[in-house]
């Protein structure tokens, strides 16, 4: 007791004589440096953000000129006339990406509420890996396994939807269609498998945030494990998730390649989801190099811009949301 | 179960039996987390309509006593019970006995506040809603009820349509204790509720869990030696996962019988 107390302020004193001055001399140069640095790394992006903005927005002056905001509702696309109108990829870009979530949601609500709340600890980290790992996997990977594997099968499939689906009052019409394999409800169904892990990690991750108390006390009352997810996790995390759900969204509605493969690549808009569209990104892919005309390839990335402007939006609205849970308060009913 | 408490509710305070019957009866009772033991051979009556309070110091294993009477360590896969907690006649640790039934039965709150993320009312009419379809009078009347009970009634009436965030600390632990009451159980388990409130919140709290026996059995887990003396009818003392004592409160803070409790109540360990 007596010996430390003695000792301590000795090398503490030691040190104090020692350290600052000689040992480092450029210390207060090095960290001015690094942190301007680090502070222009940070404006680059913001940089990087606004000069894409700009360079798509130049090149597609000549169509925006011609067409106007009449390029969002027309669906006339002919390159031989010269006439270009956004409407028919705006819609299968919007209805794809709506089966997607459609499917995608209620599939990562499970998965996320069975990590969380149901799985042993052993099992817990091997599906949260899993689930992952799909993320991992690249896109063109899903557009060949979409094409080769999922639509043949899900050709087979198409018939009994036309036969049951497709006889419903009201909704038939969206399942009547020749049994191609490919279409819209192919690629919804490939962009659910797509977006999924992203939705199921964040929606895992604000589960787990949920006060061990507050889901006690709803157990506590006598609540069932889907009372609990229902009343009490979901409305405590609703920003949050919603904000996964649009990020999840906003991955699907730029998604190009595995897109491509599937979708049918039509410039129609049809009633039925198995017949095949083109999304925004897919037309993109598939004309750019036959754009002839400065016209056709201004009016491409006048596509492109368009598409920028929603996804942006949509992930501006996601960070937005999932900024709320973060400061810990939950939006309040 | 619900005309039992309904009869129960009309009693005065005053008319509670001199000898109550026993509320819950725990037998040869061991507790594991994993491997490692945390109760072993706890034998312990809960009379009703009195307050029992769990002291101890940390680790010696209240919480988790309290928490078998309502078989919460279910939530957590490496927690087990052996052994008789009998309620009702039934053994609750028996498989097959219903674990929504027993939660109904037995209500608890919590150390933190825990308001749901919704209105006052929602919050009281929660419970309620999980067993009962009710018209909205009738609804209104126990959600009502349950905040008179809980001493919260005249604070609230007028943001009823308020989240239950909003209000005070103190204030959203009696909301907690009206939403477990609002359920019409027997038993009210409280962990260490007042830990995290102000005194004068504490005394409010004390008041009313006092108030509370004329109709329920109470079972309270605390730190604080001074609230165990000042609200409980009888106390147990706990340590390293043992029952060491249990009797009347009078007894335990005059003359315990064992050493052990002595140099707990005295403050020489723990």
């Amino acid at each position: 007791m007596n010996v430390s107390g003695i000792s301590a302020p000795e090398s503490g004193g030691l040190v104090a004589n020692a350290s600052p001055a000689i040992a480092r001399p450029n210390g207060r140069a090095m960290d001015f440096c690094f942190r301007h640095l680090a502070g222009g790394m940070a404006a680059l992006v913001g940089l990087l953000l606004i000069a894409t903005l700009a360079a798509i927005a130049w090149d597609s002056r000549l169509s925006i000129h011609t067409f106007g905001f009449g390029f969002l509702w027309s669906s006339e696309w002919n390159p031989v006339t010269g006439q270009f109108g956004a409407l028919s990829f705006l819609v299968g870009t919007l209805v794809s990406s709506a089966i997607a979530m459609l499917l995608a949601t209620p599939v990562s609500f499970g998965i996320a509420i069975f990590i969380s709340e149901l799985a042993p600890r052993r099992l817990k980290q091997p599906i949260s890996s899993a689930v992952e790992l799909l993320a991992a996997i690249p896109s063109i990977v899903y557009g060949l396994w979409g094409l080769l594997v999922f639509a043949p099968a899900f050709a087979q499939v198409e018939p009994w939807i036309n036969d049951h689906l497709g006889t419903l009052p009201g909704i038939g019409p969206l399942f009547q269609g020749p049994p191609m394999g490919i279409g819209m409800l192919t690629a919804g169904i490939v962009l659910a498998i797509m977006v999924l892990p992203f939705i199921t990690a964040i929606m895992r991750d604000v589960f787990i945030m949920t006060p061990a108390a507050l889901k006690e006390s709803a157990y506590g009352l006598g609540c069932t494990t889907w009372e609990v997810s229902r009343r009490i996790i979901l409305p405590y995390t609703r920003s949050a998730v919603t904000g996964g759900i649009f990020l999840g969204l906003g991955r699907a509605l730029g998604e190009t390649m595995a897109i491509t493969f599937v979708i049918g690549n039509s410039n129609t808009i049809s009633a039925s989801l198995l017949m095949p569209g083109a999304s925004i990104p897919s037309v993109i892919a598939n004309e750019f190099t036959e754009a002839t005309t400065p016209l056709y390839l201004s009016s491409l990335i006048y596509l492109g811009l368009v598409l920028f402007g929603i996804t942006l939006l949509v992930r501006l609205l996601a960070a937005w949301m999932l900024h709320s849970m973060k400061r810990g308060t939950p939006l309040r009913p | 179960m619900t005309s039992t408490n309904a009869s129960n509710q009309e009693l005065p305070p005053a008319a509670a039996p001199p000898v109550p019957a026993m509320r819950i009866r725990v037998r040869a009772l061991d507790f594991f987390y994993g491997t490692t033991r945390a109760l072993s051979n706890i034998n312990l009556d809960i009379p009703d309509q009195r307050i029992t309070a769990f002291i101890g110091p940390s680790g010696c294993g209240k919480s988790t006593l309290l928490r078998v009477f309502n078989r919460m360590y279910e939530l957590y896969p490496d927690q087990r019970a052996q052994g008789e907690v009998i309620v009702d006649g039934e053994n609750i640790l028996a498989p097959g006995s219903d674990v929504a039934l027993l939660r109904a039965k037995i209500g608890m709150v919590f150390q933190k506040p825990t308001p749901f993320p919704m209105s006052v009312f929602d919050n009281v009419a929660f419970g309620i809603r999980l067993y009962e379809r009710l018209p909205k009078a009738e609804l209104t009347d126990r959600v009502e009820n349950a905040l008179r009970r809980a001493a919260l009634w005249d604070e609230v009436k007028d943001k009823l349509a308020r989240s239950g965030l909003s209000l005070s600390g103190g204030q959203q632990q009696r909301l907690c204790i009206a939403r477990s009451i609002a359920v019409r159980p027997q038993v009210i388990l409280f962990d260490e509720p007042t830990s995290a409130l102000d005194p004068i919140s504490t005394a409010k709290i004390e008041e009313l869990m006092r108030e509370l026996t004329a109709d329920y059995t109470i079972a309270i887990v605390t730190h604080n030696m001074q609230q165990a003396a000042r609200v409980s009818d009888r106390v147990a003392f706990m340590y390293l996962g043992e029952l060491i004592e249990c009797g009347d409160t009078e007894k335990i803070f005059t003359n315990p019988d064992r050493k052990q409790t002595e140099d707990y109540i005295t403050g020489r360990f723990g």
